[in-house]
């Protein structure tokens, strides 16, 4: 859990301001679909007017309505902050720098109201994020005076730091994210690397990643972050005598949009709901039922929930080791579900570890993966586990996730959006033969089916060389479904206008498709399999189709015959005699005259009065 | 061919099982041949047809089918496939006549005896003429051929394969070859799935070129019988009752727990931070997503960029569309020409109209062996950028020393998966992904024997069942020696410390889970209302009567990460508040279990630093005030640091954990 408080160093550049105040937003934003259980506090300093509960001046606390001043975003906090422009000059204001003369160090006094606000709660991570332009806060002061103040304020933060780690904190980080000013840039080395405690070649490297960081924040995915949890332990018996202990995880899952809470359309209170089991014969109200039935023979056929489960029960151990696979054996189609993750613990067993990390590198040296037996009471079956090395699976990202944790000493790097693929074994459910369909045999011939020929196979390498994703990632696409349900509860809780603009990432690139390269390619791949006049031919087709098909000739067969058969009856005297006819005649007039013909009896009556203007 | 006997009356139940319980009006019948006598009509109206019986006619399904298949007899003469396909066919046309329906022919031989010759013609002819007839019929077979592994194949096996597969070549039969009993369960498909697309229309590789494709599943897991609730509320008297229940959801204000709420004054809510928005299905309606139907392609890209653990569901085929056949070029084209480059192409589908999202996922290359099928390609669902979860694991390099093997541990693990192995060259145990659903042949057979007698007990697991659970005896037998080598390489000891925690009784689940039943449906009920309440207003206290199982509810409850973080907080505070207002030790025993109820949920949950941290700011705090004795008590109870040994994210080593009191002391001197 994050508690991030957001200093704010204010000057006359709106354009800074305005980026800032974005950015909080934004990443407010993402925070409160993404983690939020996760607090925040905003906080501005080096103001005009005061709010905070220590009564220090020159730092002005925000909040809205009848929040703490650190607590889980709302909408409103969100949407009141996200135009504070217009009003923040009247309400709060700002100050240049510190003044000269003035005793009050509002820097110092930001910090000592930080750590009042961020003593709440227990063993949570908490950050400082400081926001600011002023490359040099003691820039007015000379001498002495100058000195000791950044001497007090940098001890300030060593002592915040210190409090609070000792708070047995998971982790307190202070950071920074400079703003350059146009005419020079933010010099670190005159105040602020003290402050975070960077020095030597830190110091340069930090600009650079600081205004990416910026960036990041602005522009974040909206997601759920899940924290780390294992799912299950399970007992995994290498042998009859050799059984270690491995947690499970799940790495992959389709993310929901959520519960749905439903409420009163009246009142939009929630509703609480309850579940009553109900006799179909007598219609008595049953405590919840523990017998169940299967018709079997047309005979009922009773079983206890009990009974159930012991049939349901197959195996003494959860995994058994079956055997060794080379991985060319595991079939793309040999797929049900998302796989769940394994990794070895010694909680329990002593030693479990070490005899999967044997394992884990005799499979991945020898190029096998294991053959096993799952004994999950809800269904038990075959599973593949797959070794996993801890490569990152884009080099360039991890050196990137590398520097950040090394600059900013962060620990959860899920928030930049690197991905490393774990050490350990994928466990992937396999299909019972069952489950496996051959639907590539629905429709033999007893020809042989086409192939293509060489030619044509090369045209179409040269195909896929010209549409080529490069450093293809699943972490690249989001689920647009899911952005826009973010997007449009977003829009509904800040009282938005407007529906945000989803972008849908997982439409093809159609100007990459356009290039006179690409579209070349096509061609001559269209020309190679379909023959030089396959577009024309297909015109024609469909044109000969919509005139001549067989089954527009047979539906007007059965117009004709509805029509001549309709006319038979007098449909003016229907709104009286209607009940008297049948269904079959009634649909008769309908199918001559192109109208549905489906429904009830009064339906099909109502439909054909309405026809004929009654 | 007789020691699968039993094999096959088992696999022959289950298909006449399932069709009781789904396809009451199927009909089957049963054709035996080598037997010792003959009784067929063919027999009697043409002659010849020897040794063929005919052991159940062709009718609706009913006890007495499953009854003919309980006394097979071991036959005694060599059995001619071809008679035995014949009068099969022919009771097949004599009862069904030309009515349409689905018919199929399924026929387990080991077809290793020598055909008699035809009167006239070869025997190819024949085969040609009886596949013509089927085709006239419709009617499709499914020959599964059981030869027992190290069999000599001789001339005449060969023959009859090259026979059977004429049945194929021509497309009106499917021959699949198994060589274990095991296999052979899996090998004869108990419930025919008529196949439906999921997709026809175009893939769009570009908006010129597109190729006409039909969409099928390929794998859809087959789902354990849904078994209705029973109400023995019905009177005995009442031959028609259902005994059905009807489940009736009721939605209830909070406010007004009395009052009902209809239907249509319901409205579905979202949650975004603290508050819920409510939004209107219509306005949902008018703004949800909404893709527009079709199958395009992205692109192309490297095999090595997807990972096999990313497919995300049941696997779909790409067919070209039948009789097109230019559509199956260009699918064979780019199939071929994926599998040489070692390529895949990434393809967006949405299915329908009207679906609420798109699959994004991967087609791989499926290159037909067989002649008459055509190339196709597999789709498989990839997940999106918010369903992947960036934990992180410590990668094994980085374990410490007494975490990894030796090179002799190594070397026996690297002996273990070498020997192992079920797939040497020339030889695939096909059980291995074609396993029969064990479950439910497990729950059929019941369900029969209880329809006869319905007190009956759960049978153990049959021989052939076990099979599929536990490794192969033949793998095992042969590398005994190595599978001891492994044993004494590696040592393995229960962590005394971890007597009957919760993780233990769930390791060791192999009997008596009957009060787990019982209470599951509270355990169901608890997630309804989790659901209902956000956990804000819901929040589980701990209570000063019993804090620790306050504690373990609160941890129980893991539909939401943030109750476990929340119960350590709160048992937190409630410890220190014990120890802060403690006169004289009188809440020391209950802050001792306390922490040792803490500590043991921090090693379970693998937050080794929760419990650490705490302990020493507690420790630090306290040590030199009124309840410095409370700490003896603790060391006395060996409730120290969590080391590394215990939770491996640990910082704490053992000795840390050991001295960690002593240390203290000494250092505060």
């Amino acid at each position: 859990m994050f508690t991030p408080a957001f200093f704010q160093a204010n000057e006359k550049q709106e354009t800074h301001f305005h980026t800032i105040v974005n950015c909080i937003t934004q990443s407010m934003k993402t925070q409160i679909i993404g983690r939020s259980y996760d607090e925040v506090a905003i906080c501005f300093f080096n103001t005009k007017e005061k709010k905070n509960l220590q009564d220090l001046a020159g730092v002005y606390v925000y909040n809205v309505g009848d929040r703490d001043p650190l607590d889980r975003p709302t909408a409103k906090l969100i949407k009141d902050f996200s135009c504070i422009e217009d009003s923040f000059m009247d309400n709060i204001g700002s100050r240049y720098g510190i003044t000269a003369g003035s005793r009050e160090n509002t820097l110092y006094n930001a910090l000592w109201v930080a750590q009042a606000l961020l003593r709440k709660g227990y063993t949570v991570s908490k950050r400082i994020l400081i926001f600011t332009n002023e490359d040099n806060p003691f820039g007015a002061i000379t001498g002495a005076v100058k000195t000791d103040m950044i001497r007090t304020t940098v001890q300030r933060a060593k002592v915040l730091l210190a409090f609070l780690q000792d708070a047995q904190d998971l982790g307190l980080s202070i950071e920074l994210l400079p703003l350059s000013r146009p005419d020079e840039e933010f010099n670190m080395s005159l105040f602020y690397a003290d402050l975070i405690g960077l020095d030597g070649d830190e110091i340069t490297e930090y600009l650079p990643s600081a205004g990416e960081k910026l960036e990041d924040m602005t522009d974040q995915l909206r997601k759920r972050i899940m924290k780390k949890r294992r799912v299950k332990t399970l007992s995994f018996a290498i042998t009859n005598d050799v059984c270690i202990e491995v947690n499970t995880y799940a790495l992959v899952r389709p993310t929901t949009p959520g519960t749905i809470t439903w409420l009163d359309s009246l009142s939009n209170i929630p509703l609480k709901t309850e579940r009553s089991f109900i006799c179909n014969d007598t219609g008595a109200l049953l405590q919840d039922p523990q017998m169940r039935f299967q018709m079997y023979n047309d005979t009922v056929v009773k079983f206890s929930v009990r009974e159930l489960s012991e049939v349901k029960r197959v195996s003494s151990h959860h995994l058994r080791l079956l055997g060794f696979k080379p991985l060319d054996c595991l079939k793309d189609y040999h797929n049900l579900r998302p796989s769940t993750f394994i990794y070895p613990s010694d909680e329990h067993i002593f030693g479990s570890t070490r005899v999967f990390v044997a394992l884990h590198s005799s499979m991945l040296r020898l190029g096998r993966f294991a053959l096993a037996f799952y004994g999950n009471p809800t269904r038990p079956q075959l599973v593949a586990l797959v070794a996993q090395t801890n490569k990152p699976k884009m080099g360039g990202v991890l050196q990137k996730i590398i520097m950040q944790i090394h600059l900013y000493k962060m620990t959860h790097i899920c928030l930049y959006s690197g991905q490393v693929e774990s050490p350990g074994m994928h466990m992937i459910y396999l299909p019972y033969s069952d489950d496996i369909r051959y639907p590539e045999e629905v429709h033999l011939t007893s020809d042989d089916a086409p192939r293509a020929t060489d030619e044509q196979i090369k045209k179409a390498s040269n195909l896929l060389k010209r549409i080529d994703l490069k450093d293809f990632s699943v972490s690249h696409f989001a689920n647009p479904g899911l952005q826009r349900h973010y997007g449009i509860l977003e829009a509904l809780a800040l009282g938005e206008d407007e529906m945000p603009d989803i972008k849908d990432e997982t439409l093809p690139d159609e100007k990459g498709l356009a290039r006179p390269g690409v579209v070349k390619a096509i061609d001559e791949f269209k020309a190679s399999v379909y023959g030089e006049n396959y577009d024309q031919e297909e015109a024609e087709a469909a044109s000969a189709k919509a005139s001549h098909g067989d089954a527009a000739k047979k539906r007007k067969a059965i117009t004709d015959a509805a029509s001549l058969k309709s006319a038979a009856y007098d449909w003016a005297e229907l709104a009286d005699n209607g009940k008297d006819m049948t269904v079959v005649e009634l649909k008769s007039y309908l199918t001559a005259h192109d109208l549905p013909v489906s429904g009830k009896k009064e339906a099909l009556i109502s439909r054909i009065l309405t026809h004929l203007g009654k | 061919m007789h020691g699968v006997l039993q094999e096959i009356k088992n696999i022959c139940s289950i298909l006449v099982h399932k069709k009781l319980v789904y396809n009451r009006s199927d009909e089957v019948g049963i054709v035996l041949f080598g037997t010792k006598e003959t009784c067929n009509e063919l027999a009697k109206e043409l002659g010849g047809y020897k040794h063929v019986t005919v052991a159940h006619e062709i009718k609706v399904v009913d006890e007495g089918t499953s009854q003919a298949l309980q006394n097979l007899p071991a036959g005694s003469v060599p059995g001619k496939v071809l008679d035995a396909i014949v009068v099969g066919l022919d009771m097949m046309i004599r009862k069904i006549g030309n009515t349409k329906g689905k018919r199929r022919l399924c026929l387990i031989t080991s077809a290793q005896h020598s055909l008699r010759d035809p009167p006239e013609g070869t025997k190819e002819d024949q085969v040609d003429t009886i596949a013509d007839q089927m085709k006239r019929h419709d009617i499709k077979m499914e020959c599964i051929v059981f030869r027992e592994p190290g069999v000599h194949h001789g001339a005449v096996m060969e023959e009859n394969d090259r026979l059977l597969y004429q049945f194929r070549n021509r497309s009106v039969a499917k021959v699949v070859q198994v060589d274990s009993p095991t296999s052979l369960l899996g090998a004869l498909k108990t419930r025919n799935v008529l196949p439906v697309t999921v997709f026809r229309g175009d893939l769009e590789v570009s908006s010129n070129f597109r190729i006409k494709v039909w969409v099928y599943k390929k794998t859809a897991e087959e789902k354990f019988p849904t078994l209705k609730k029973y109400s023995d509320k019905a009177p005995p008297s009442d031959k028609f009752a259902s005994h059905e229940v009807k489940v009736d959801y009721e939605y209830k204000s909070i406010v007004e727990p009395d009052k009902v709420v209809p239907p249509d004054q319901r409205i579905k809510g979202y949650r975004y931070g603290p508050q819920v928005v409510p939004i209107s299905s219509a306005e949902w309606e008018a703004v949800k997503f909404k893709p527009e139907k079709g199958v395009k392609l992205l692109g192309f890209t490297d095999r090595s960029s997807i990972l096999r653990h990313h497919f995300m569901k049941d696997v779909c085929l790409f067919i070209p569309e039948p009789g097109n056949t230019k559509a199956t070029l260009a699918v064979s084209a780019i199939a071929r020409a994926m599998h040489q480059m070692n390529k895949v192409a990434i393809g967006r589908c949405v299915w329908r109209q009207g679906q609420g999202n798109v699959a994004f996922g991967v087609l791989t290359p499926n290159i037909s062996s067989v002649n008459n099928v055509q190339d196709s390609f597999y789709f498989n669902v990839l997940p999106f950028a918010e369903d992947i979860r960036e934990f992180q694991f410590r990668s094994f390099s980085s374990l410490p020393s007494s975490s990894q093997p030796t090179e002799e541990q190594q070397e026996a693990a690297d002996n273990l998966v070498k020997m192992l192995d079920l797939a040497p060259p020339g030889r695939e145990y096909t059980k291995s992904h074609a396993g029969y659903t064990v479950l439910f042949q497990r729950f059929y057979s019941y369900l029969d024997l209880k329809a006869k007698q319905p007190d009956a007990n759960v049978p153990p697991l049959e021989r052939c069942l076990k099979r599929i659970t536990e490794p192969d005896p033949d793998v095992i037998d042969q590398q005994t020696p190595l599978i001891q080598n492994l044993g004494k390489a590696f040592e393995l000891k229960e962590n005394p410390k971890k007597k009957k925690g919760r993780t233990q009784d769930r390791l060791a689940y192999t009997a008596g889970d009957q009060s787990k039943s019982a209470a599951e449906p509270s355990v169901e009920k608890d997630g309804i209302l989790a659901v209902l309440y956000p956990p804000t207003e819901n929040i589980g206290e701990i209570r000063d009567l019993n804090p620790v199982q306050d504690f373990e509810a609160m941890l129980a409850k893991r539909s939401s990460s943030t109750w476990v973080q929340k119960a350590f907080e709160e048992m937190q505070k409630y410890t220190t508040a014990l120890l802060e207002n403690s006169r004289e030790g009188d809440n020391y025993h209950k802050a001792l279990e306390c922490f040792a109820a803490l500590r043991k949920a921090c090693i379970i949950e693998q937050e080794p630093d929760e419990f650490n941290q705490f302990l020493t700011k507690t420790y630090e705090r306290l040590k030199n005030g009124d309840v410095a004795s409370f700490f003896q008590l603790l060391s006395s109870k060996n409730i120290s640091l969590i080391s590394k040994e215990e939770a491996p994210d640990s910082d704490a080593t053992e000795e840390m954990a050991r001295s960690f009191y002593l240390k203290q002391e000494a250092a505060s001197q």
